[in-house]
């Protein structure tokens, strides 16, 4: 430990931490940040991709609820969403809606 | 067939000759190209210099939509266009291009007027970077509630890899904000500086404003100075740090994946 360690106590940096780990902030933020991929449920020309702009592949569906893309979406609502036709999304690829 | 197939040296040299004019329309057309009948060699090569061209402004419109939306469609386009030409990409992946964008928009004449631009800029290439940077799960809280109270002066973080921060002597990160999410006026209460904090800890690009101390306290940590010593420089760069909110900050951004507490 070097000599600057100690100019904060040791009680005080613990004690942060404790504030830290125990802020209720934490554990609601974290889960209402959790996103999940949802294929299916994007429009046409409205889909997300891990490859981001200045890349060929978001925005690059044609088809509404193209059944090979994805949007990011809240945790817990992908399959849950109702879209026209009776589709709903999937947190896997599906093999509907996709372009001849 | 030999000369229907030519060899890599042959292309990479027809290459050479063929791409120098693409970027540098006051460079003549290339002699090795040749229209029918020796007709409109200007025409149809100019088809390639505008496809290049085109191309690399709108990478960096699709990169920089924020810059994009501040300055308007025909400045943005135009600025892109004099950044394209004098710093053509070496890369071929078009999503790592952009990297002296915000350096050459600080020198840029007819921006000066929008000091805080530049940052925002800087704010927009970190988010893509965060974007593309390997996958890693953020710091558990209870790795840190592990480590025993006395360690926890020397225990040193390891920075998640999409981590950034940007700091600004502007409103950058305010502006930023307002930009992306489609405000058309800049909150006139924000004056800067502020200083960004960008994380990916699952799919999600975020981008904060860092409080008082907070990008002091974070980049000595992501340069493996051990908590103590952080805590300890944010506080003496600005008296209103507060180590408690900042700590629950970083785990709720996903600034770190792993704690390590080194007996020595």
């Amino acid at each position: 430990m070097s000599k600057k360690t100690i100019a904060l106590s040791a009680a005080y940096i613990a004690g942060s931490v404790a504030a830290a780990l125990s802020s209720g902030a934490l554990a609601t933020a974290a889960q209402a940040q959790e996103k999940v991929k949802c294929y299916g449920v994007a429009l046409a020309g409205q889909n997300d991709c891990a490859a981001g702009p200045g890349t060929t592949c978001a925005g690059t569906s044609t088809l509404d609820y193209q059944g090979n893309a994805w949007k990011l979406v809240d945790a817990g609502t992908c399959e849950t969403m109702e879209l026209p036709g009776g589709r709903t999304g999937s947190l896997e690829p599906l093999d509907r809606d996709l372009p001849a | 067939m030999a000369e229907l197939v030519p060899s890599i040296a042959g292309r990479l040299a027809y290459a050479a000759a063929f791409t120098p004019g693409l970027l540098d329309p006051q460079r003549a057309e290339p002699t090795l190209v040749s229209g029918p009948n020796g007709k409109a060699v200007k025409k149809r090569y100019a088809v390639y210099r505008n496809n290049v061209t085109v191309s690399l402004v709108n990478a960096l419109a699709e990169t920089f939509p924020a810059t994009r939306r501040i300055v308007g469609e025909d400045f943005f386009r135009a600025m892109a266009l004099v950044h394209v030409r004098q710093s053509p990409p070496t890369s071929p992946l078009l999503f790592e291009y952009g990297r002296g964008f915000a350096e050459f928009i600080e020198g840029f004449a007819p921006a000066r007027a929008l000091p805080h631009l530049a940052d925002v800029a800087r704010i927009e290439r970190a988010w893509l970077d965060a974007y593309h940077a390997a996958d890693a799960a953020p710091l558990a809280p209870q790795a840190l509630a592990a480590v025993p109270p006395e360690a926890l002066g020397a225990a040193v973080f390891t920075a998640h890899p999409a981590a950034r921060i940007v700091r600004s002597r502007f409103a950058a990160v305010s502006i930023f904000s307002a930009s992306r999410q489609g405000r058309p006026e800049p909150p006139r209460e924000a004056q800067g500086p502020e200083d960004a904090l960008i994380t990916r800890p699952h799919l999600e690009v975020f981008v904060r404003r860092l409080p008082p101390g907070g990008a002091t306290f974070l980049q000595d940590l992501m340069a493996g100075r051990p908590l103590g010593e952080a805590a300890q420089a944010a506080l003496d760069a600005a008296e209103a740090f507060d180590l408690a909110g900042n700590l629950a900050g970083m785990l709720e951004a996903g600034v770190f994946t792993a704690v390590n507490t080194s007996e020595e």
